[in-house]
């Protein structure tokens, strides 16, 4: 086939309109939830002092980290789903929850302790988090890259990332509410580590995937 | 240049409001400055030209089909290098080199080293030989055969809507087999 011909045959097909990356990004994150929840609902569910624990100031952090790396995350994977776009000038966002930790620990150990640090660091759920936040994760992470595949990412690794780190990040919003350790350090420490695993695996899935 | 690229620009928002003309002519247009850059990055990895033609095809079916990532408030010609760029360097790969792509290969081609003339390709060709047989068929009457869609829909019983479905199914499972063969 020359390239004239391509050329009138994609011409021919100009009538065809995709839908937004945004759009299916969306998708694919509705379709998948239900999976995450179905997840939380049968092996964790909400803490049962829940109502007690949101008169405590860290257990509200938590939310507002998970909720700080996972909307920012969704905003750069729909930002590098555009082939020119850099990564510079947007990663500095994914260090919001990187800070707000940073403070909590800081008030945190400000505070007379209530218990002594390692047994806040090491808490009582190190390796449910570990394995709750990844298993939550899964099905997000799919949904995403679903979507983001719809983009034309340049650097598929680090898209792939992305949709790790917001995968994780709506994973830990719901892990939270389940979770009684509440000290920012068992947060900086193990949801850390969860998340990490969960970009780890999305860059590697993504870089095969996201290629366009 | 800018004048040039300005003028992609107008074209690509005319071709999203739906004037498929302006399409046409946008490819065209584009199509000299990604072969020029395609052989200049062929004769860097120590490659023989005579691949070009299948790479500015592998580009040229990439900008359709991710043209929906285009922002329409943005110049075109950005984006439609990295697309070019990200080809380009995909398809050196395959081929076994290190590469270094340029940008500016593609920036600063000049009208005098954009060679004109159409140019047969052969993956593309191969490709299409593995699709389903209704896809091919619709693809071979639009591009080979330059029959429009209400032909090609009248010749093979179709109708007009299941041709166009065809036809793009058929773009999009061309240019994964490209991707991925």
């Amino acid at each position: 086939m020359d390239t004239d011909q391509l050329i009138r045959t994609l011409a021919a097909d100009n009538t065809h309109r995709a839908p937004r990356v945004g759009a299916l990004l969306t998708t694919g994150l509705l379709v998948a939830a239900p999976f995450s929840i179905l997840i939380f609902a049968t092996f964790l569910g909400v803490r049962p002092d829940v109502m007690t624990a949101m008169h405590n100031p860290f257990f509200d952090t938590k939310f507002a980290v998970t909720l700080s790396l996972a909307i920012p995350a969704i905003i750069i994977s729909l930002h590098l789903s555009r082939p020119e776009a850099l990564m510079r000038g947007w990663g500095w966002l994914l260090l919001l929850p990187v800070g707000l930790l940073a403070v909590a620990i800081g008030s945190e150990a400000m505070m007379a302790p209530a218990m002594p640090m390692t047994m806040r660091l090491v808490g009582k759920n190190s390796r449910w988090c570990m394995l709750a936040i990844p298993a939550m994760s899964l099905p997000l992470l799919a949904g995403a890259l679903f979507g983001l595949r719809h983009g034309a990412p340049s650097r598929p690794a680090l898209a792939g990332a992305l949709a790790g780190l917001l995968s994780a990040g709506l994973a830990a919003t719901l892990y939270a509410s389940h979770c009684t350790d509440d000290s920012p350090l068992f947060v900086a420490t193990w949801y850390t580590i969860a998340t990490a695993v969960v970009t780890a695996i999305g860059a590697a899935v993504g870089s095969r995937v996201l290629r366009y | 240049m800018r004048g040039r690229e300005d003028e992609w620009t107008g074209l690509m928002r005319s071709a999203m409001a739906g004037d498929d003309a302006a399409y046409h002519r946008l490819l065209k247009a584009v199509t000299p400055v990604l072969r020029a850059a395609a052989r200049r990055g062929l004769a860097r990895a120590g490659q023989p030209p005579d691949q070009a033609e299948d790479i500015v095809q592998e580009i040229l079916l990439a900008v359709h089909l991710k043209r929906h990532t285009w922002d329409s408030e943005a110049p075109f010609a950005p984006w439609l290098f990295a697309i070019a760029r990200n080809k380009l360097i995909d398809a050196l790969r395959r081929r076994g080199r290190r590469v270094f792509v340029n940008i500016d290969d593609f920036v600063e081609t000049l009208p005098g080293e954009m060679p004109q003339e159409t140019a047969s390709a052969s993956e593309v060709t191969a490709q299409l030989n593995t699709l389903p047989q209704r896809q091919r068929d619709v693809l071979q009457s639009i591009a080979v055969d330059s029959a429009s869609i209400k032909d090609t829909a009248a010749k093979f019983s179709m109708s007009e809507g299941a041709v166009r479905v065809a036809l793009h199914r058929g773009l999009a499972a061309l240019t994964a087999k490209l991707r991925d063969h």
